[in-house]
């Protein structure tokens, strides 16, 4: 690995991003949205105080996955990643830069929509609001992290928007957020004891439950990045150097 | 300095269900422009993807520079250029090229240089995507060319240009064979045979010739180079 050429990858990344306006809109606006109506379709129910913290860990997740899968799609299909692979370029470097760029807009990403569902939609979590935007960063790494893993299993663009509903779907429906984990058939709940968006609801509740338990969120996010680096070293093990 | 930039020894490629190189062996002499021609499908791309070390191989050894093909320390002596052109079409040129110089470390003139070479200096500042076809081969082109790697594996980088340009990019091959850089260069244009110091033939994975344009013309008795090469496949039906 080479911080050098992870930073001009991650600088790359970011300069695509940033040619394409309407994607860096679509990034920031939808989850915004997204809340908004939650918090008026619930409007005068306290259900949007229960799910609003943990949609503002999900939806970054959702988004980072989907868009992190098909940009690294297009560099396989476009012809870019083999050339990078023949470069001192390491499949790290590659990895990593991606996880920079992709984190860098995370985090704007989590300031804007947790700062819209706090101050615009009124959401009052009992415990510090600090603690949301730092869970839904990591939310949205992780997102980018099963992208990057999961890219490596899509031929095409349509095979890598199907991996939305197989990998993020049946996480959704696991997470604790329609059903509470321990009131589930048991072997469910040993199910989504090892899927991670499990643990990144759990952290958000905790924030939007309990004013002390930042001891226990932190715990819940080290998983949850536990999970983020697992997915990035399995990426690199996928990631190939040379195909047939 | 007499062995060869490239050594390939009873390459054997399998792509698909399809054996692509059944056995090759060839060798690529150095500072030369050394020209791999022949029909579609037969293996130019495939033998090309090997030498760089992308391409999983059967069995065989390709040697690069004195080093195993792919080795990490190659990686920034050799540039390729792949057939359909590979640079970011949603960054300008000069972009691109400063992502590739920055992962050979080479100098921010040599990035200037390169957009010269291949004259897209107006274009400099244009978003890939926004150019030609034939501009955005070139952008692919010139981001091979910064960094001034010892051995460069083009695939196909004069299809689709005039022929003023190409005529450009020819010479700017050999002024970079004069100065010691190893030119691999795919083509299926015949007359650009005639431009190289040297023909690789290669039909179904085999190479059917190996020799400088004279030496072909001489040996089959042709007029020209698509003439010459007629003969030799007719000469040899395919298997
Ligand atoms: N990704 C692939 N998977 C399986 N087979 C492939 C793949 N790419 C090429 N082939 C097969 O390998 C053979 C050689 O292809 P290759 O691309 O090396 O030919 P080529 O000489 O470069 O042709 P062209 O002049 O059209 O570029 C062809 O028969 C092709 O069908
Ligand atoms: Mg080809």
């Amino acid at each position: 690995m080479k911080p050098r050429l992870t930073l001009a990858t991650a600088g790359r990344v970011l300069r695509q991003v940033r040619a394409d306006p309407r994607t860096i809109a679509l990034l920031i606006v939808v989850p915004c949205v997204l809340i908004g109506l939650l918090a008026w379709v619930f409007s005068g129910t306290p259900v949007f105080d229960a799910i609003g913290a943990p949609l503002l860990g999900i939806f970054p997740f959702v988004v980072m996955f989907l868009v992190t899968s098909v940009a690294t799609l297009r560099e396989r299909t476009s012809g870019t990643l083999e050339r990078l692979l023949t470069t001192p370029l390491g499949k790290a470097d590659f990895l990593l830069g991606y996880a920079l760029a992709f984190g860098a807009l995370a985090i704007v990403q989590a300031l804007v929509a947790t700062g819209f569902a706090v101050w615009v939609c009124g959401l009052d979590p009992v415990g510090p609001t600090g603690l949301l935007v730092l869970v839904a960063v990591v939310d949205a790494l992780l997102g980018t992290a099963f992208g990057l893993f999961v890219s490596a299993f899509a031929r095409t663009e349509f095979q890598a928007v199907q991996f939305m509903p197989a990998f993020v779907l049946p996480q959704f429906l696991l997470c604790g957020l329609l059903v509470a984990r321990d009131e589930m058939p048991t072997v469910l709940h040993w199910i989504s004891n090892v899927l991670p968006l499990s643990y990144a609801v759990d952290a958000m509740t905790l924030v939007s439950t309990s004013a002390d338990a930042t001891g226990q969120v932190l715990g819940k996010v080290g998983i949850v990045l536990a999970f983020a680096i697992g997915a990035l070293l399995l990426g690199s093990l996928t990631l190939r150097r040379r195909t047939a | 300095m007499d062995e060869p930039a490239v050594l390939v020894q009873d390459l054997c490629v399998v792509r698909g269900s399809r054996t692509v190189l059944p056995g090759l062996t060839v060798a690529v002499p150095r500072g030369q422009v050394v020209g791999l021609l022949g029909p579609s499908g037969g293996g130019k791309s495939t033998l090309l993807r090997a030498i760089v070390g992308v391409q999983i191989i059967e069995s065989g050894t390709v040697t690069v520079l004195g080093e195993p093909a792919g080795s990490a320390g190659l990686r920034s002596r050799v540039g390729y250029v792949t057939q359909s052109p590979s640079v970011f079409a949603d960054l300008t040129v000069t972009q691109n090229l400063r992502y590739f110089a920055s992962l050979v470390g080479a100098s921010s003139a040599s990035i200037a240089e390169a957009i010269t070479a291949v004259d897209l200096t107006s274009h400099a500042d244009t978003r890939v995507g926004e150019l030609s076809g034939g501009q955005h081969s070139r952008a692919s082109l010139a981001a091979a060319l910064v960094g001034s790697p010892e051995l460069l594996v083009l695939d196909e980088p004069t299809v689709g240009l005039d022929p003023v340009l190409r005529r450009d990019l020819w010479e700017l091959f050999h002024r970079l064979a004069d100065a010691g850089t190893t030119l691999l260069v795919s083509s299926h244009v015949m007359d650009e045979a005639t431009r190289c110091d040297r023909l690789l033939l290669l039909r179904e994975g085999v190479i059917l010739a190996d020799d400088t344009p004279d030496g072909l013309l001489r040996r089959t008795g042709a007029a020209d180079a698509e003439q010459a090469f007629l003969t030799l496949i007719e000469a040899e039906p395919a298997a």
